[in-house]
């Protein structure tokens, strides 16, 4: 029985030498692609969405001032709050969503940004935008607004063939199975309590469990509940309708010219992602300096070309050539144009646990 | 030429150095990364908020939709336990009878996969399982009805066999090699036929192999989220999937660790079960 | 004879299940649209662009650095534990066992989250160290249980007769008793380098800023739709490996020695 596997080691000492030989090479390849150098002037730890910049941007902001940027991605506002809260890693710059900033200002969490050291912001961005942050943000000295936009329906225009205006066909069984619905609790429960024509920020239980029921009615329709995939999946034809942020609308549209994306009569979300810096920031200064940068119009530019999420800098919006994208209803909506648009605020935990355990209900029926 | 298997005797036991030396190492390793962080989960599932003591994390697996999401995280497990369990044992038992220089190389092609990144591969069996997808399309071409199972809970059962197929391969594999070919020719020699020597001899004599290959298979079956997101279409609510969500999305590592606390019950059962079936506390999952 | 074709279809239907995803992914990789939805045409202009991305080509050498660490490390600690395992009473061992099962049967999200807990505790600083520490805990097992088996096929009077023949114990123990542990040692690394380079969930947990592996680059892009990048880099380590493999277990000498050795087995 030993002699059996006697040879064995022959063939097992081979690959494991051609194993270590591959990765010592794939290794020492890599290691010199990325010579990464610690920049001159210090450096910026910078914590964003996944996707969310243009690489070159970062790289010219590191040509420019000299300071190394350290780049970090999470995936949803939830995952990033514990690791900035835990202190556990430090974080010059962060990008949360509208009522993520409520909840960290909420927590003392936050630095007051000196505005003075970020002339672009006050340019560049426009005031409706300083405004519309002053619902988490009351006095404005804590955020600056990056990218913003809605929360609509997109739909295959092959496949769907009733008018697409109401929050009320994602129920409409001619669709079953060619529905996707947003896999967040909020985002969800928005869809459901605008159609009951309720505050999205709504903590009264009788109106969460009126939802929680209109979810419950709406799953057997649904396909997938998706975040991003939402983007994959309508531009392969996969399903007839989406909710899909307004930033993927432009992409997909670029990718399959037969979607279209609305805004439903009932209202919806407008949020609003803002750099803020954590008070325990160890580079505060160069914090500062990247917002600025973010805050150029070029820049700028050169996020909304690579992201298309829309951008609140309106010197950016000016340069942009292509005029239907310049004054795309979708990237640049004229919100007054609309009803009932609100935006995320921090409900507490009691609220969170709230909304949190009717989404495990609906999840699970 | 052999040295006697020697499977009912105590092992011979040798120190070649000095033991307790070479103990302190593994043992320093095990009380600081498995032990302590282990203790810290208790911690979380029996307090609160305030740091008060409570079982509240614990029992809420009783709740409708905790309770809904373990048993339909076992029951898929189990079927894809039984299935993988199906569909490894041939194969073991074929590549186990091949002669030695294609052997390893036949072990090695399956753990090759592995080095192709799980998340990726996983995302792969969503682009051939979609309604406009690599499997329907093939099925269209060729005047055949569509295969509707993505985003149902038959994707999941799909998606868990083929990420765990190789952790039952391989320790079925590797107890099926070490049964002594003269047992089997014996009981072939004593008039047993191929259902009763099977039965009778290379079977029983495997348990060990399949006990940790059902365990290999069960445990990460059934606690993936992973899969269950992509393939599942996030509408399948798995236990994984519960814990995930509690630490991920809702904040509440109580909660989680709770949960996860209630889990551990099955590495307790799955110690028993080897306990009773590996006397000689080997371990022999790969 | 039908026996042999039933046996060699089995296998062939197995490899195409377990291989379907991996051709999926390869085709993909020469897809020319940025989405993996449609088929844009042929092109291998990801392969290019991959080489110039210095964030995956940076993540590509952090996974390889610690998986190869990993392994390493695992590798001796395991070695070291297994033998020192064989020594102690049967009680002390089992719990040795059940103890080194702990990580392998725990759900990996448990055994990231407790990890995450432990250094958040001891305020160490998230990166690359603590994602190796991780990698060390989840693939000790591996070994373990790899080298187990050898050491109890050691048969110690062997190990005596070489002490009695005047080898000094290191001596005796490299010349006499690690070659017959290699097997195990070896697979043992193979198997936590595997792991390691396989692992999302606990490296999820315990990773800091601006280190990423290919895993948790590839997280970041499922939810904003994967970069063909991706696909052509898994499509070049697959494919290396593979050959490798190919290259180092068919060489025609090997095959002759297979032989041989097969023939006195045979005897």
């Amino acid at each position: 029985m030993n002699k059996k596997l006697s040879f064995l080691p022959v063939i097992l000492k081979k690959s494991v030498c051609a194993l270590l030989f591959f990765s010592l090479t794939a290794g020492m390849l890599t290691a010199c692609g990325s010579s990464s150098s610690a920049g001159s002037n210090g450096e910026v730890v910078v914590y964003n969405w996944g996707e969310y910049i243009d690489p070159d941007a970062i790289e010219m902001f590191e040509e420019e001032t000299g300071i190394k940027v350290v780049y970090d991605e999470f995936e949803t506002n939830e995952i990033m709050y514990p690791k900035v809260e835990a202190g556990a890693s430090k974080y010059d710059v962060i990008c949360p969503s509208d009522y993520m900033i409520q909840k960290m200002i909420d927590n003392d969490l936050l630095a007051e940004i000196n505005f003075d050291n970020i002339p672009n912001a006050k340019e560049n961005i426009g005031e409706s935008y300083w405004e519309q942050s002053r619902g988490f943000d009351p006095e404005n000295k804590y955020s600056v607004p990056y990218c913003w936009g809605t929360v609509g329906i997109l739909y295959n225009k092959t496949m769907v063939d009733d008018p697409v205006d109401s929050w009320s066909i994602l129920w409409n069984e001619k669709y079953a199975d060619n529905i996707l619905m947003q896999d967040s609790v909020r985002d969800a429960f928005m869809v459901a309590l605008k159609l009951n024509g309720n505050s999205m920020n709504s903590t009264d239980p009788d109106e969460l469990a009126a939802a929680r029921d209109l979810l419950i009615a709406q799953k057997p329709l649904v396909q997938a509940y998706v975040i991003d995939q939402v983007r994959d999946k309508m531009i392969g034809g996969e399903a007839a309708l989406g909710v899909i942020y307004s930033g993927e609308a432009i992409y997909t549209q670029r990718e399959n010219p037969d979607l279209e994306y609305v805004v439903p009569k009932e209202g919806t979300n407008v949020w609003i992602d803002s750099w803020v810096i954590p008070k325990n920031a160890p580079n505060m200064e160069n914090a500062e300096k990247f917002i600025d940068f973010m805050c150029r119009p070029d820049i700028a530019l050169m996020n909304f070309e690579y992201i298309t999420y829309s951008t609140p800098n309106d010197a950016a919006r000016e340069l942009i050539e292509d005029e239907d994208i310049r004054n795309s209803p979708i990237a640049f909506p004229d919100l007054s144009q609309y009803q009932n648009l609100e935006t995320f605020n921090y409900l507490g935990e009691e609220g969170d646990s709230l909304y949190n355990d009717m989404w495990k209900e609906v999840k699970s029926n | 030429m052999s040295k006697a298997v020697s499977k009912k005797t105590e092992p011979p036991k040798t120190a070649y150095f000095n033991e307790k030396l070479m103990t302190a190492p593994y043992l320093f390793w095990s009380i600081a990364f498995i032990i302590i962080p282990l203790c810290m989960i208790f911690y979380y599932g029996l307090t609160d908020r305030t740091g008060a003591f409570t079982l509240e994390n614990v029992t809420a697996i009783a709740t409708a939709e905790h309770a809904k999401a373990l048993w339909l995280s076992i029951g898929l497990s189990i079927v894809s336990t039984v299935i993988c369990l199906l569909l490894a044992y041939p194969l073991a038992m074929i590549l186990a009878q091949k002669n030695v220089s294609q052997q390893s190389f036949i072990v090695l092609i399956f753990i090759l996969p592995m080095w192709m990144n799980f998340l990726l591969r996983t995302l792969a069996w969503q682009t051939l399982l979609e309604k406009t997808g690599v499997i329907n399309s093939i099925l269209n071409f060729l005047h055949l009805p569509a295969l509707n199972i993505i985003n149902t809970p038959g994707a999941i059962i799909l998606g868990m066999v083929y990420n765990f197929l190789p952790f039952m391969i391989l320790p079925l594999y590797n107890s099926l090699t070490k049964i002594d070919p003269n047992v089997v020719n014996a009981a072939y020699d004593l008039g047993a036929n191929a259902v009763q020597t099977f039965l009778r001899v290379i079977f029983p004599l495997s348990i060990p192999g399949v006990i940790s290959g059902i365990t290999m298979v069960f445990v990460p079956a059934l606690t993936t989220f992973v899969i269950s997101n992509l393939l599942g279409g996030s509408k399948i609510l798995l236990i994984g999937n519960v814990i995930e969500q509690e630490f991920t999305q809702a904040s509440n590592w109580h909660l989680g660790s709770g949960l996860s606390i209630v889990l551990m019950i099955f590495i307790i059962i799955n110690m028993v079960l080897t306990a009773i079936f590996d006397k000689n506390g080997e371990g022999t999952a790969l | 004879m039908i026996k042999k074709y039933a046996q060699k279809i089995y296998i062939a239907l197995i490899i195409i299940f377990m291989y379907a995803p991996i051709v999926t992914l390869i085709v993909l990789s020469f897809n020319a649209s940025r989405t993996r939805a449609k088929w844009g045409g042929f092109t291998l202009k990801w392969y290019g662009e991959l080489f110039s991305n210095a964030d995956i080509m940076q993540a590509l050498y952090n996974t390889l650095l610690i998986a190869l660490l990993s392994a390493v490390a695992a590798t001796l600690i395991g070695t070291v534990a297994t033998l020192s395992f064989n020594s102690m009473k049967r009680q002390s061992r089992a719990i040795f066992m059940s103890i080194t099962n702990i990580p392998m049967l725990n759900a990996e999200i448990v055994t990231g989250i407790s990890l995450m807990l432990l250094f958040l505790t001891l305020r160490a600083k998230f990166g690359f160290g603590t994602i190796l520490l991780s990698h060390i805990t989840f693939n000790i097992p591996y070994v373990i249980l790899s080298v187990m088996p050898r050491v109890k096929q050691l048969n110690p009077s062997v190990y005596e007769a070489a002490l009695d023949l005047g080898a000094s114990k290191s001596q005796a123990f490299f010349k006499v008793v690690f070659p017959d542990l290699l097997p195990g040692i070896l697979s043992g690394f193979l198997m936590a380098f595997t792991m390691s380079l396989d692992d999302f969930v606990i490296t999820h947990f315990t990773k800091g800023p601006g280190v990423d592996t290919l895993s948790t680059k590839i997280y970041t892009e499922v939810k904003k739709g994967i970069k063909p990048e991706m696909y052509a880099l898994s499509t070049l380590i697959f494919i290396s490996v593979l050959v490798l493999l190919i290259l180092v277990n068919h060489t025609p000498k090997s095959k002759n020695k297979a032989g041989a050795t097969l023939s006195i087995e045979r005897n």
